[in-house]
């Protein structure tokens, strides 16, 4: 198989203050390749933001640290690139959209500058030309009139246009990777439908690769080719998106799914997991679920499992499980 | 007619919009526009629909932190604005909320305990020593602890600080519950923790819910029966599972096509709907959804279809069902 375009390796991002180091992201690996639609899935706290912000070099300054690990990008370490190198490759190579799309975006620029400003950033282009470049852009991610839109600002837009906006902005130099950090979660489930439909249609068209981050398992069954499940700073599960949801293997995949309520059947009693997340400033010794496990053992408590391949693909923190199932 | 809990007829909130100089009314967004229902004793009734839609507007008329522009609200048969000043309190106690936001809506600086014992204490229901104790057992009810009480909102997650809403909401043991988005800001694992511990209290102190929420397999989880709202307009009531499994109105329908679920093989024929929900202000004529309608006709641009009875108590607003 051809190299990934993106290698994560033990990725470690902690939050370093003279008195702690506190780990957000602690030790995880990511692979991307070419075309694929990668989710990220976790709840809040689990570090799934702080590994997209530490791909992009964001980490808030001056606590967020990479104390660790390799991000190679089409083969080159991301984290031995100066800041210079790296502002030539954000917004052009590797390009970021956000959750809520009237914070990311400029208040004060029209819709159709904020656009040509990328494209000036990264492109030789007059700025008429980078102006029609943005028009072309708009009318590629289905937004309606936009030679006028292109005059427009923010406020006079709604939230699925703005959004439409935020990713014809990420796509405009045509990224090889695009990083979407809960792109539909603050918007109606009609509009969540509209933009995903569009975020796999340009997948499809440019084979622009994806990380999507989402705490959503729905939108995470639409969209991912493949699925990596994140607790408490560390992958719990990975697999292709079909496993994961036909058999999932991680107590906690399972636990998250089964305390989703469904549109088609109905349950007395939904599944609880009981308990909350373990705090990031005393993560327990062994493994992090295990305070919330049913099939925690006594064992669980006192070692951290690895991440083990226990089928061909499918990998899983957990020493309750074999490939068979749960079992020991 | 005693068996509802709380009945709206015809409830309608315009909220001006003023404009220049002289803060002169060029307009009103017509937030809820004529919406009626009822929510009966011991049931929940789920409303469902996207941002703008109304159902918040609706909920907080329902409390009576709105006035409505026009329309009734009945709550035990008894119409509020009939209601005098000296029962006007015993009706207030009868209804109370839970609010979306476990952060905003519990006070810093007071101790768990007493924002829970607070409406007993506003109330004059009991003195403070004896509040402070009921409360403490609220809060066992909900599933925390008693001594809980003596710590502040910032020492409690998300999940917890709800749970401390829930127990504030049951203090003056209401008859109707209205929760307003109120699992929305929770991660999926505590968000089933807590509609679980809705749904036991319910059957424990025989609660009517009026459950308002974007979130359609929540509701339906939830739910006995189940409205759809949409630009103001109540455009389709009925029981659960007739409105889930057989969805009359095209907008229900595309709402439940357009809604994911982590289950691959159950995935529907997918009808995604062009365009935004039109402004409030400057609403469509005729039927309120026809802008964006697969399936509208002629007359839908021209008269706003009435609700009515299609089947057993499932009631729809289109002229598909004229």
């Amino acid at each position: 198989m051809a190299q990934p375009l993106l290698e994560v390796r033990d990725l470690k991002t902690y939050f370093v203050s003279k008195e702690s180091r506190v780990p957000a992201v602690d030790g995880i690996d990511l692979d991307v390749r070419q075309g694929q639609i990668v989710c990220i899935v976790g709840e809040s706290g689990c570090g799934k933001s702080m590994t997209s912000l530490s791909i992009m070099r964001l980490l808030p300054r001056p606590r967020g640290k990479i104390v660790g690990g390799t991000i190679l990008f089409n083969g080159v370490d991301l984290l031995d690139l100066t800041e210079k190198q790296m502002s030539q490759l954000r917004g052009n190579e590797i390009s970021m959209i956000f959750q809520e799309p009237m914070t990311a975006l400029n208040p004060v620029l029209s819709i159709g500058d904020q656009i040509a400003e990328v494209l000036l950033r990264h492109r030789r282009l007059s700025r008429r030309e980078a102006t029609e470049r943005a028009v072309q852009a708009l009318t590629f991610v289905g937004v309606p009139r936009a030679n006028e839109i292109v005059h427009e600002y923010p406020h006079q837009l709604s939230g699925g246009l703005r959004q439409r906006v935020m990713i014809a902005m990420a796509m405009a130099c045509e990224p090889k990777l695009l990083i979407a950090d809960e792109p539909t979660t603050a918007l109606d489930v009609t509009i969540q439908a509209q933009v995903l439909q569009l975020m796999k249609r340009l997948r499809d068209e440019t084979g622009t690769s994806m990380i999507l981050i989402s705490h959503d398992l729905g939108v995470v069954a639409e969209m991912a080719d493949h699925v990596v499940v994140m607790y408490a700073g560390q992958v719990v599960e990975s697999t292709d998106a079909e496993t994961l949801f036909s058999q999932p293997l991680h107590p906690y995949t399972r636990g998250l799914m089964a305390s989703m309520p469904s549109l088609d059947e109905q349950r007395e009693v939904l599944y609880s997991i009981p308990g909350t997340v373990p705090g990031a400033v005393n993560f327990p010794k062994g493994c992090r679920f295990a305070d919330r496990c049913h099939m925690a053992q006594a064992r669980c408590h006192r070692t951290m499992p690895d991440l083990r391949e226990v089928a061909a693909g499918h990998f899983v923190r957990c020493d309750m499980i074999t490939a068979e199932g749960v079992g020991m | 007619m005693e068996q509802y809990a709380v009945e709206v007829k015809e409830l309608r909130k315009y909220f001006p919009i003023h404009a220049g100089l002289l803060h002169r009314t060029v307009g009103h967004v017509k937030a809820v526009d004529g919406v009626s229902f009822g929510v009966k004793k011991g049931e929940t009734l789920g409303i469902v629909g996207e941002s703008g839609c109304g159902k918040s507007t609706t909920g907080r008329m329902i409390m009576r932190f709105l006035q409505p522009t026009s329309g009734d609200i009945l709550i035990d048969g008894k119409h509020v604005d009939e209601v005098t000043r000296s029962e006007a309190g015993e009706f207030r106690k009868k209804i109370q909320m839970v609010f979306q936001d476990p952060y905003a809506s519990l006070n810093p600086k007071r101790s768990v305990g007493q924002t829970v014992a607070e409406p007993l204490i506003v109330n004059r229901i009991m003195p403070r020593a004896d509040a402070m104790e009921r409360a403490a057992k609220l809060l066992e009810t909900v599933g925390l602890k008693s001594q809980d009480m003596h710590k502040y909102p910032h020492e409690f997650s998300g999940g917890q600080r709800q749970r401390i809403g829930i127990a504030r909401a049951l203090a003056l043991n209401p008859r109707l519950i209205v929760a307003d988005e109120a699992v929305s800001a929770l991660d999926v694992s505590i968000q089933s923790q807590i509609l679980n511990l809705l749904m036991e209290l319910k059957n424990q102190y025989h609660l009517s819910y009026l459950f308002i929420s974007h979130n359609l397999a929540v509701v339906r989880h939830i739910s006995d029966r189940v409205g759809v709202m949409y630009l103001g307009h109540l455009v389709e009531i009925g029981p659960k599972h007739s409105v889930y499994s057989n969805p009359l109105h095209p907008y229900t329908e595309a709402l439940l096509s357009a809604a994911l679920e982590p289950r691959r093989q159950s995935r529907r024929q997918r009808i995604v709907l062009q365009g935004d929900v039109p402004n409030p202000a400057n609403p469509p004529s005729g039927c309120p959804f026809h802008t964006r309608c697969p399936k509208a006709m002629k007359v839908c641009r021209m008269d706003s279809p009435e609700i009515q009875e299609v089947s057993a108590e499932h009631l729809v607003a289109c002229h598909l069902y004229a």
